[in-house]
């Protein structure tokens, strides 16, 4: 049980600026997830937290003592790793039990521990298999085993789920959190996938090119993203984004381009008032589109020509066209919607996002 | 596989696969032939009645007791023996542990030396032996076992060197990274995790050295002169060839003998032997 503060971390490659000035408090029992497009440094994070990498400059400190000269061995943590690492020539029983013996553990207390940690995973009937005998989804239990006979402070996941077949990653995404509910041990997970960081961590942390763009409980960053990129970088399918101009119709906020005019109601006019005659960045999510209905005011509605339909049995995506923009609306399955046909789509007011054109904050 | 007719299968595989093995392994069944045939058969004039080279109606050991019993063919073969163990165990140890270095460990220049290390093994034996038989007489090494154990590395250990670095490079590095974080040292790693991964490798390597030092003829040619120390190549054909006169028979048989170990160090080991030349690493 430990929190992991970095401070001020940096890593170049010599010229590349790997992981730029990343400050963050991993506070104790927490399950926090890294995620981003891939080069984005999170792996580099990760591996300079678990002593594989050295830090150009800054403190990673585990549970109070700075560890940046530590060993790997020494900090006291284990890691899951892509592609599972288990070492092929041990048997799954020899695997699990490699850390202890090197720490020198007694007999007993190892067969106890890896046990315990093989009942926890369902892979006791296992234990005298190699690796090669064993299918993806076992292979990642007993690596999952490795980690947690240790009992360390931390676990390091890279990607730990990457390698597994849709369904199987769906299952062991759920097994993951379950893990980590029962034991409590704070988790570092990289991923590049949003749905698992959304799901697995108690706090995600976007990064992309190097830097942290915003940290934050999922919903938090799914709701008030803090730029254009993880707005567009969480949630499925992603934002809609179109260029407005900011306008004054009738005394109401509108946002204007060539295929669409939305009032802007009430509170957040306000906060764009400033923005008046300027161009701004449009975000809508595709669930907050609609296909419009009677009642729905026109300040809200416009159109739109269906290019492409997507059932998927739940809902509905909708690939359309609104003046230049291609947007998704994610609509009601039972609507009735032909190839080419027009379409009045209506958006929900409560959640626009807008973000400044330039630098690309929300606003 | 070849598809279609059956025989297509005929023409396009077995065929040119019997032309082949024949191509092959005749030259092992006239050696095997000659050692087994009397001395009266081997040489008679072509001509003569009954006159067949490819077959005996009756066989004989009188070359294989020759060699053992007027020849000093069982020094030979302990020389040899002792030789190439020697010198593929020197250089294997050295070789993987340069190998490992030179693809795990990132100091500077470590790709110049690799590089320089290959470069090492590509000067022909031809021109190294006269360099060479100097510093064997500077140490007054020449015409003991130790000159050819001490000579053969020069080139064993670049050859053991190249193979290993190909093989520690197919080994995923996260074995290793994974082994640190559980509490192993570099050492420890290495030793526990990715010598043992790496078995295939170093058997191969193994193989192939001993088999090298086993057949080699120029340095056992030049250092070695009294017939006590000779090794089976050397001895078999400065010993069995006096003047313009050839003992085919004893010849052939030594040979045939010489050759034994080499085809069991292979089948022995084939299986390890072709997983190592492929690379594979299962996780």
């Amino acid at each position: 049980m430990a929190q992991v503060v970095l401070k001020s971390i940096n890593k170049f490659y010599d010229a590349v600026h790997a992981v730029k000035d990343v400050n963050l408090q991993i506070r104790d029992k927490e399950f926090l997830v890294f995620v981003g497009p891939s080069g984005c440094g999170k792996t580099t994070t990760l591996r300079m937290i678990a002593g594989l990498e050295a830090i150009s400059s800054g403190d990673i400190s585990i549970d109070g003592q700075v560890v940046n000269d530590l060993a790997p061995m020494d900090r006291d943590i284990a890691m899951v790793f892509q592609n599972y690492a288990l070492y092929p020539h041990m048997s799954v029983f020899d695997n699990m039990a490699f850390g202890l013996k090197m720490r020198k553990f007694e007999r007993k207390e190892i067969a106890q521990r890896v046990k315990e940690a093989a009942d926890i995973l369902g892979i006791g009937e296992y234990l005298l298999r190699k690796p090669r005998q064993l299918s993806g989804g076992q292979r990642q239990r007993v690596a999952l085993g490795r980690a947690i006979v240790r009992h360390p402070k931390v676990f390091l996941f890279d990607e730990p789920l990457s390698n597994l077949d849709a369904k199987l990653r769906v299952q062991m995404r759920v097994e993951l959190k379950k893990l980590h509910q029962r034991l409590g041990t704070t988790a570092v997970y990289v991923t590049h996938d949003q749905v698992e960081a959304m799901t697995l961590g108690d706090r995600v942390v976007v990064m992309k090119d190097g830097v942290v763009q915003q940290v934050g409980d999922p919903l938090e960053l799914y709701n008030r993203p803090a730029n254009k990129f993880v707005a567009g970088f969480i949630g499925s399918p992603a934002m809609n984004f179109a260029t407005v101009t900011m306008g004054d119709g009738n005394g109401r906020i509108t946002a204007k381009n060539a295929g669409l005019e939305i009032e802007i109601p009430g509170a957040q006019a306000e906060r764009l008032r400033a923005h008046l005659g300027r161009q701004l960045m449009l975000g809508i999510r595709p669930e907050d589109l609609h296909v419009a209905r009677a009642g729905d005011p026109t300040g809200l509605t416009f159109n739109s020509r269906v290019e492409v339909i997507e059932k998927l049995g739940s809902e509905i995506l909708l690939d359309v066209r609104v003046g230049e923009d291609s947007m998704v609306a994610a609509v009601d399955p039972a609507t009735q919607a032909k190839v080419q046909e027009q379409l009045r789509l209506a958006v929900n007011p409560e959640r626009l996002h807008f973000f400044d054109a330039r630098t690309e904050a929300a606003i | 596989m070849i598809e279609g007719a059956k025989w297509r299968t005929w023409v396009y595989f077995y065929l040119p696969m019997a032309f082949f093995l024949l191509f092959l392994l005749f030259p092992f069944y006239w050696m095997i032939i000659t050692s087994f045939r009397p001395d009266g058969e081997l040489y008679r004039p072509w001509n003569s009645v009954n006159y067949n080279p490819f077959w005996t109606t009756k066989p004989t050991l009188e070359h294989v007791r020759y060699l053992f019993e007027e020849t000093l063919f069982s020094a030979w073969l302990w020389n040899t023996t002792f030789i190439a163990l020697v010198s593929t165990a020197i250089s294997l140890v050295c070789g993987v542990f340069a190998g490992y270095a030179l693809s795990r460990l990132n100091f500077p220049f470590a790709g110049g030396l690799g590089t320089g290390i290959f470069i090492t093994y590509l000067v022909p034996q031809t021109l190294l032996f006269i360099p060479l038989a100097e510093i064997i007489r500077n140490y007054n090494l020449g015409d003991t076992s130790w000159s050819l154990i001490l000579t053969y590395p020069t080139f064993l250990i670049p050859f053991c060197t190249w193979l290993m670095m190909g093989y520690f490079k197919a080994v995923p590095k996260e074995l290793e990274e994974c082994a640190r974080i559980d509490g192993a040292s570099r050492w420890q790693a290495m030793l526990y995790i990715i010598i043992p991964v790496a078995i295939p490798g170093i058997l191969s390597a193994g193989i192939f050295a001993f088999t090298l030092s086993w057949n080699e003829f120029i340095y056992a040619l030049v250092f070695l002169s009294s017939p006590a120390q000779k090794t089976v190549p050397v001895g078999v054909t400065s010993e069995l060839i006096r003047g313009d006169v050839f003992f085919w028979g004893p010849l052939m048989a030594g040979a045939l003998l010489g050759s034994i170990p080499v085809a069991v160090a292979y089948s022995f080991f084939v299986e390890h032997y072709v997983s190592g030349l492929t690379g594979s690493v299962k996780g």
